[in-house]
């Protein structure tokens, strides 16, 4: 029983080198899930973000603050929202999503949106406006227009992506109210960490979390040297 | 907007610093297992031991590994768990001291109506269990190392084939939430009785198998050893272990009841790994 952060922290690397199976088995988990969701919220955001910076209409500064505000919601109140939403006594008992991993996918896409949508909007609203109508009056149609405006804006909706799967794939609230922290099924590496710390085995809640870091290190290197080669001048 | 802030601040202040002045009152930490906490029994103890003795007891429900791993690390002043084998190894290793015996209750085995394994009222745990692992049905075990977690685990070792089947499900939660997650999944769980009486009402699952012996779970109470840190509320620590034995102690306990159930029943004398 080791209780320094520094022998915890060596006990974790080994864990993480020697291929502990049910360690690998929990980032295999977050993964999966994570990527499928993100995955499948990033277009409709994406999207969504698009219209809201280019369109015209009634209540959109209204909409806009509205998903400004959803971005604020704590994880576990949109897991608690789902989880009596899923469950056998709610109005989707039937489909028996609670505690699978589909469960934690759809509340991690619930968590993603909004700030897909935010961030994307954001990313679209700092390009020049005249680059859609100079696109437009060179003969493009809307979707090519669309399309050009997206390739302007990619650097930024990459950040937003990165941002949105760093919520995702730290976040412990929703994965364990809808996932039920099942081992090697409903299990990743936050709701892992936060029961092998209330066990005390504290090496590998470290482990986990230097996954996490590591993580976190990899996407913002990746991020940023995507950045540093695509500069306009 | 900055007189506002400063306003704010030591209004903050000052309700804060109020509040500690208001008695000079011992702070005793108790680091107690989930089911413990759960069943409502310290809610209506501690007051009565914090009245007699101008103590404020701060009770942090963690599961049993937890309970023990805070206790040797110093960050409580006295355990209350229900893992013979551990607490033994806990106070032979240096880290507890004056182990007490305070009290008993028992597990239960629950599971859905429809009963796919077919057990119903079987007296012999063991069997329960194999025809669970034998029909292949939902088990959900704790799997979060605490006491009831250890006492499944002992329970399976000792049937034919262990939990070595697919459904066989561990969690890693508390017991209210297991159960909660049981009820969902249909499935079958162990529980202990208090945790049980407490959730009964708000799930579709029912008592299945009780009273075999082996499912008989006692309580101690052990003091952080005072020689391992500094800053420990010994004697604080003392009092509280003293009166959970004491005869009001041991009244409350028996006369704590849930829906007219007795749970708890007091048992202040020497325990002894037996399992």
């Amino acid at each position: 029983m080791q209780d320094n952060l520094l022998e915890t922290t060596l006990v974790a690397l080994q864990l993480l080198f020697s291929l502990d199976a049910d360690l690998w088995d929990i980032i295999g988990v977050s993964f999966r899930v994570s990527l499928i969701a993100i995955t499948a919220a990033t277009v409709p955001a994406i999207l969504v973000g698009f219209f809201l910076a280019l369109c015209e209409f009634r209540g959109r500064t209204a909409v806009i603050a509205v998903f400004n505000a959803l971005m604020a919601v704590p994880t576990v109140v949109v897991g608690l929202t789902l989880y009596l939403l899923l469950s056998r006594s709610g109005p989707f008992g039937e489909l028996h999503l609670l505690f699978t991993q589909p469960a934690m996918v759809i509340g991690q896409m619930m968590l993603a949106f909004p700030l897909l949508v935010c961030m994307s909007h954001s990313a679209f609203q700092a390009i020049d406006r005249r680059a859609w109508e100079t696109a437009r009056t060179l003969g493009a149609s809307g979707l090519m227009a669309a399309v050009t405006l997206m390739r302007e804006a990619r650097f930024a909706l990459l950040a937003a992506i990165v941002a949105a799967f760093g919520r995702v794939i730290s976040e412990v609230g929703c994965s364990m109210m809808v996932g039920g922290n099942i081992m090697s099924y409903t299990r990743n590496i936050p709701t892992a960490i936060a029961l092998e710390t209330s066990k005390g085995m504290f090496a590998q809640g470290i482990a986990l979390g230097l996954v996490l870091l590591l993580l976190a290190l990899f996407l913002n290197f990746i991020l940023a040297s995507v950045r540093g080669k695509g500069n306009l001048v | 907007m900055k007189k506002w802030i400063a306003a704010a601040l030591s209004t903050a202040v000052l309700a804060t610093s109020s509040v500690t002045h208001a008695a000079e009152e011992q702070i005793i930490r108790l680091a107690t297992t989930t089911s413990t906490y759960n069943s409502g029994l310290l809610d209506k103890l501690l007051p009565v031991f914090e009245k007699k003795h101008n103590a404020k007891v701060q009770v942090i429900a963690v599961g049993t590994g937890k309970a023990l791993r805070m206790g040797q690390a110093g960050d409580v002043d006295v355990v209350m768990t229900h893992a013979p084998k551990a607490e033994k190894k806990f106070v032979t290793e240096g880290y507890g001291v004056n182990p007490k015996s305070v009290m008993y209750n028992d597990f239960v085995v629950v599971g859905p109506e429809s009963d796919p394994a077919n057990i119903a009222g079987k007296g012999d745990v063991s069997e329960a269990l194999a025809a669970i692992a034998e029909a292949d049905a939902n088990f959900i075990s704790r799997g979060d190392d605490s006491g009831t977690h250890k006492k499944e685990r002992s329970l399976w070792a000792a049937t034919s084939r262990g939990s070595e089947f697919a459904n066989y499900k561990e969690v890693g939660q508390g017991m209210g939430k297991v159960l909660q997650i049981a009820d969902e999944l249909n499935g079958y769980t162990l529980t202990d009785r208090g945790t049980w009486l407490a959730y009964e009402d708000r799930l579709r699952l029912k008592l299945l198998v009780q009273g075999d012996k082996r499912l008989f779970n006692p309580y101690q109470i052990i003091q952080v050893n005072p020689a391992n840190h500094n800053g420990l509320n010994v004697n604080g620590g003392k009092q509280l272990s003293d009166w959970f034995v004491s005869a009001e102690g041991q009244q409350m306990i028996n006369d704590f009841r849930i829906k007219g159930k007795a749970l708890f029943h007091g048992s202040a004398q020497p325990a002894v790994a037996n399992n």
